[in-house]
C-alpha cells in the first residue's frame, strides 16, 4: 500500500498532450491524455485521417514531439497529397525525421493462413519506427482494415488489446481510428480496448448543406466539453468553434467609435457607438444598409484599425464600385490592408460552417470592427432554432475580443420592428431605416430604435445618399406633418414665402400705426394750443374781475369819505 | 497440343529454385514449429530445389516493411514469382501446399 499514487495534483494523476490543433485543445482542457490511446471514430470522409495527421504535424512541428503515422490505408505518397491540401508538407517532415510513415498493406488474397499466429511483426515495425526517430506520438489509421484482411478474428482481437497495452506501456501518446459503426460507436467494437478518451466525428448533411461536427463522447478522468461542435478543414487545417464555453463575463469598454456619419454620431449622444458593442441595421430594400455599413469601414481604417467586412450579398469589387459612387472609396484601404473583404455565398456552407469560418478569421486578421453583410442571409442558412444561439455565440466571441460588429439586417415591410430570428435583443444598438412614401416619392427615413448605455435621439431623420457619401438632415416637422424629400424642400419653400408675406403684413401694419401715431400727435398739439387759448381768456376775464372788484372798493370808501361815515 | 504446353511450363517451373523466407521474432513456439514444418514440407515436395531463409525480426526488425510482414511467423515465397504469403505455424500441410502453389487449389 505505501506505492498508492498521490492524489495531491492533478497533473500527477492526469497528463495532457496539447494536440495543436485549433479548438481541439479547448473542448478537451488541454488535449489527449498524454501516454494513452485515443479512439477518433466516424463515418467516411468525416476528417478522421486528417484529423490524426494534423495532431501528428502540430507535434512535430510545434511541440517538439515527432510522430509515426501507422497507415493501413493509403501510402505515404498519397497521404502526402492529401494533406498538402492542408498546408502540410509532409514529405519534408519526413526528410527532417520528424514523421514517419509506415504504410501496412494486407491484402486478403495474398495470405494464406495455416494453424497459430500472432501479430508480433507489426508490433516489431511499430516499435521500430518508434524508435527511430524518437516518436511520441502515433497514429494507427485504421486498424480496422486488418479485419478485413486477416480471417482469424479471435486471434486480430487479442493482438489488438495487447497492442492498446503496449502502446500505453511504451508511453506514446496515439490515436486509433476507426470506422462508424451501425449502432455502435466502431464497426469492430474497437471502444471496448481503447476506453481512455473517444472522440466522435460527423459529417452531416441538412438541406443540402453538409456541417462538420465533432463531440468528445468519454474522457475518462477529465472534464470535457460535451456539446457537438462544428469544425472546418481548409487550407490550414482543422478548426474547431468552441465558444459556447464563453461567458457573458466579457470586459465593457466606454470607448466610443465614430460611425463614420457625423450626424449619425450625433444622434447617439455626438459620440457614436460603444467600442465592442454590436450594432443591428435593419430595413427594407434599397434603404441604404450597405452604405452605412461601408461608412462605418470606411470610418473605422481612417482611424487606422482595421475592418473585416464579410459580404454574403454582392462581390466585393461591387459593393466597391458601387460606395465609390456615392463617395466612398474603400480601394485604397484595401491596399493598406486596413480592409478585408470575405465574399461567400451563404447557401455555400451550413450556418455553423459559416461561423467557424468567420471566427477563424477574425482570429487570423484581428479586426477593429467586422461587418456582416447582410446577417438574413446568413440566418436563412441554418435551421430556425439553431440561429439565435449560433449568432449569440458569434456575437459573444465578438464582444470577448471587444470588436465592434456591424450587422444588417433586409426586413420585409410587415415586421418591421422584429427580426427573423429575434437577433434584435442581443444587439446593443439597433438603428431601423425606413422607406417613407410620400408625394408620389420614396425617401429614406433613419432613427435610433434603441441603443443600449446613451441617451440617443429619438427623432426620425432623413437619409440622404448623394455623391458625396451618406447625410442625415432633419425632417419637416412642421404644421403640415413630417415631410421629407421633395415635399419636405417645397413645404420650406412654401413656409418661406409665408414668412415672408407675414413680414410684409407687419410692415404695413407698422406704418399704419406710424401714420396714426403721427396725426394723434397733430391732434393733441391742436387741442393744446386751443387749451391755452382758452386759458389765456379766462386768466384776462380774471385779471378784468380783479379790477372792477378793486374799482368798486375804491369807489365805496371815496363814497364813505363823502358821508363822513362812522370808521368801523 | 495443350498437354504438352503443360508439361513444359512445369518442367520449367521444377528446374526453378524455390527461394523460401521465414519471418520471426525470437524463438517463439509458433515460430519453432512453423520453422520444422516447413523444413519438413521442403524436403518432401522440393527437394534439392529450395533454399530457406530465417529471418529474426527482433535482430533485424527493419526488415518487417520490405515484404509487409504483419503476423509471426509469415512464410514469403519470394521465387518463383508473384510472392506469395503463408501466415501461421504451417501446421495445415494442405494448405501450405495451396498456399505455396505447389498443389493446385
Amino acid at each position: 500500500m505505501s506505492s498508492k499514487p498521490k492524489l495531491d495534483s492533478p497533473e500527477q494523476i492526469f497528463k495532457k498532450t496539447a494536440s495543436g490543433i485549433r479548438g481541439l485543445d479547448e473542448i478537451t482542457f488541454g488535449g489527449l491524455p498524454k501516454g494513452r490511446p485515443t479512439l477518433i471514430t466516424g463515418g467516411a470522409g468525416s476528417g478522421k485521417t486528417l484529423m490524426s495527421m494534423e495532431f501528428l504535424v502540430r507535434g512535430a512541428t510545434n511541440h517538439g514531439e515527432p510522430g509515426v503515422f501507422m497507415a493501413f490505408e493509403e501510402t505515404a505518397e498519397e497521404l502526402a497529397q492529401n494533406v498538402a491540401s492542408l498546408g502540410f508538407d509532409l514529405k519534408e517532415l519526413i526528410a527532417e525525421k520528424k514523421i514517419l510513415v509506415d504504410y501496412v498493406r494486407v491484402e486478403r488474397s495474398e495470405i494464406e493462413e495455416t494453424g497459430e499466429y500472432d501479430l508480433e511483426g507489426l508490433f516489431v515495425r511499430l516499435n521500430h519506427s518508434i524508435d527511430t526517430i524518437g516518436a511520441k506520438r502515433v497514429v494507427l489509421d485504421t486498424i480496422e482494415s486488418l479485419f478485413a484482411g486477416l480471417g482469424n478474428e479471435a486471434i486480430l482481437r487479442a493482438e489488438l488489446r495487447r497492442l492498446f497495452r503496449w502502446l500505453k506501456d511504451k508511453g506514446v501518446t496515439a490515436i486509433i481510428t476507426a470506422e462508424r459503426g451501425e449502432s455502435t460507436l466502431t464497426r469492430y467494437g474497437l471502444e471496448e480496448y481503447v476506453s481512455d478518451c473517444v472522440i466522435l466525428l460527423d459529417h452531416r448533411v441538412q438541406n443540402q448543406i453538409s456541417t462538420r461536427r465533432i463531440r468528445v463522447v468519454k474522457y475518462r478522468g477529465s472534464v470535457h466539453g460535451t456539446n457537438e461542435y462544428p469544425f472546418l478543414i481548409d487550407e490550414k487545417g482543422i478548426s474547431i468553434l468552441p465558444i459556447t464555453s464563453l461567458t457573458l463575463n466579457y470586459q465593457i469598454s466606454t470607448k466610443r467609435i465614430s460611425s463614420g456619419i457625423a450626424r449619425l454620431d450625433a444622434m447617439l449622444e455626438g459620440k457614436g457607438f460603444y467600442n465592442g458593442s454590436t450594432i443591428l441595421i435593419s430595413g427594407t430594400a434599397g434603404t441604404g444598409k450597405t452604405s452605412i455599413a461601408a461608412s462605418f469601414a470606411k470610418s473605422t481604417c481612417q482611424s487606422g484599425e482595421k475592418c473585416l467586412y464579410f459580404a454574403f450579398e454582392e462581390s466585393p469589387n461591387q459593393i466597391i464600385r458601387n460606395m465609390k459612387s456615392i463617395g466612398i472609396d474603400l480601394e485604397p484601404n484595401i491596399q493598406k490592408g486596413l480592409l478585408k473583404f470575405h465574399a461567400v455565398r451563404s447557401t455555400f456552407y451550413g450556418l455553423e460552417t459559416h461561423l467557424v469560418q468567420m471566427q477563424k478569421l477574425i482570429d487570423e486578421y484581428n479586426p477593429a470592427s467586422v461587418i456582416v453583410d447582410p446577417i438574413t442571409n446568413l440566418i436563412n442558412a441554418g435551421d430556425q432554432n439553431e440561429v439565435k444561439s449560433m449568432l449569440t455565440r458569434l456575437i459573444d466571441y465578438l464582444k470577448a475580443k471587444q470588436i465592434t460588429a456591424l450587422f444588417t439586417n433586409l426586413t420585409h415591410l410587415a415586421g418591421l420592428e422584429s427580426t427573423e430570428s429575434e437577433v434584435s435583443s442581443i444587439m446593443d444598438t439597433w438603428i431601423l431605416l425606413r422607406d417613407i412614401e410620400l408625394g408620389g416619392e420614396r425617401n429614406r427615413g433613419i432613427y435610433i430604435l434603441k441603443s443600449r448605455g446613451m441617451a440617443h435621439s429619438n427623432q426620425i431623420r432623413e437619409f440622404l445618399i448623394t455623391s458625396k457619401g451618406v447625410d442625415i438632415v432633419d425632417v419637416y416637422t412642421g404644421s403640415a406633418g413630417v415631410l421629407t424629400g421633395s415635399a419636405r424642400l417645397s413645404q420650406e419653400i412654401k413656409d418661406k414665402e409665408t414668412e415672408d408675406s407675414r413680414k410684409e403684413e407687419i410692415k404695413k401694419l407698422q406704418r399704419d400705426l406710424e401714420r396714426k401715431r403721427k396725426l394723434m400727435d397733430a391732434q393733441v398739439a391742436a387741442l393744446q394750443a386751443e387749451f391755452i387759448a382758452a386759458e389765456e381768456e379766462v386768466k384776462q376775464l380774471i385779471k378784468q374781475e380783479k379790477r372792477r372788484e378793486k374799482t368798486v372798493d375804491e369807489n365805496r370808501q371815496d363814497m364813505a369819505h363823502i358821508r363822513k361815515a362812522d370808521k368801523e | 497440343m495443350r498437354q504438352i504446353e503443360k508439361i513444359t511450363k512445369q518442367n520449367a517451373e521444377e528446374s526453378e529454385i524455390w527461394e523460401l523466407r521465414l519471418y520471426v521474432a525470437g524463438q517463439t513456439p509458433n515460430s519453432m514449429k512453423a520453422l520444422a514444418n516447413l523444413r519438413k514440407i521442403a524436403e518432401e515436395h522440393l527437394k534439392g530445389k529450395y533454399t530457406i531463409e530465417v529471418v529474426d525480426l527482433l535482430k533485424n526488425p527493419q526488415l518487417a516493411a520490405g515484404d509487409q510482414i504483419l503476423a509471426i511467423p509469415t512464410l514469403v515465397r519470394k521465387l518463383p514469382e508473384p510472392l506469395r504469403k503463408i501466415i501461421g505455424d504451417l501446421s495445415n500441410t494442405e494448405r501450405v501446399l495451396v498456399g505455396l502453389d505447389i498443389r493446385p487449389k
